[in-house]
């Protein structure tokens, strides 16, 4: 944890299937922005849109980053993973639309929710996925 | 609704949080599939799964959820009764079905949540 500008930065590495440790990046942030003073509420936008983000990444990416800026007025999120891509973005952001196999789903994941989440909870969403570069997406909550 | 008339309508057992009984819940949610949980709970709700694993204690804690009621006598592994100390997440067990304990909180006044919470995403 680092002071940048005036915001406060968090790091957190997400691994592929390292379903032990999921969602403590998302809890953190939830403490964190709760200690700042951001309401119930807001606190829970910006912890779904967190989890979801991790969760997608741990089952579909091979690995990746979230970088989360919590700053007086809005929480900034970014995700970005090492591939293998999304490729087709619209369909992904359809609720009910899954590619997740079947262990995954037995876990309560895989609902084809993931995405459609994270637009809904934040105020800002933007999502760019290749199969060169991987999937990035930035996420913003206003309180 | 408060957690300990929860708890003797289901006739469940309490696994973790005898300090929360007194918490107050308005609408409950029956699913096994966690974004589900997400998009459809609001803050405060009570979540009645079939699902065991520690990621349904973390869905809780994300959701801001009060409490998780395990259904046909379930009792999760230790280390979500672990992760649930620790993030302080109520948890009961009752030996119910999850359609027939839904139903019994249903008939003793609790809502369900409301169809989608949040701003609308197109489709």
């Amino acid at each position: 944890m680092e002071t940048e500008e005036q915001g406060l930065l968090l790091e957190f590495p997400l691994e592929h299937y390292r379903f032990e440790t999921a969602g403590e990046a998302s809890s953190k942030i939830k403490q964190v922005v709760r200690q700042l003073g951001v309401n119930a509420q807001t606190a829970r936008r910006i912890s779904v849109c967190a989890y979801e983000a991790e969760l997608n990444a741990i089952i579909h990416a091979y690995g990746g980053r979230m970088r989360v800026k919590v700053f007086s007025d809005r929480t900034e999120l970014e995700v970005t993973d090492e591939g293998p891509g999304i490729p087709d973005i619209e369909a992904a952001m359809r609720e009910g639309f899954s590619t997740a196999p079947d262990n995954i789903r037995e876990m309560g994941f895989g609902a084809g929710m993931g995405l459609p989440n994270m637009a809904r909870s934040a105020d800002e969403f933007q999502i760019k996925s290749s199969k060169e570069k991987g999937t990035w997406i930035q996420m913003l909550v206003r309180y | 609704m408060k957690l300990h008339e929860v708890q003797k309508v289901l006739g469940a057992s309490q696994l973790w949080g005898q300090h929360c009984l007194e918490r107050e819940v308005s609408t409950a949610c029956g699913a096994d599939l966690m974004s589900d949980v997400l998009a459809f709970t609001k803050e405060g709700a009570l979540l009645l799964t079939g699902l065991t694993n520690p990621q349904v204690v973390r869905t809780a804690d994300v959701g801001g959820l009060s409490a998780i009621i395990f259904v046909r006598g379930k009792i999760p592994p230790p280390e979500a009764m672990e992760m649930a100390k620790e993030l302080d997440i109520p948890l009961f067990s009752t030996p119910h079905t999850l359609f027939a304990a839904c139903g019994i909180l249903f008939a003793n006044g609790l809502k369900p949540c409301p169809p989608l919470v949040g701003k609308t995403i197109g489709n």
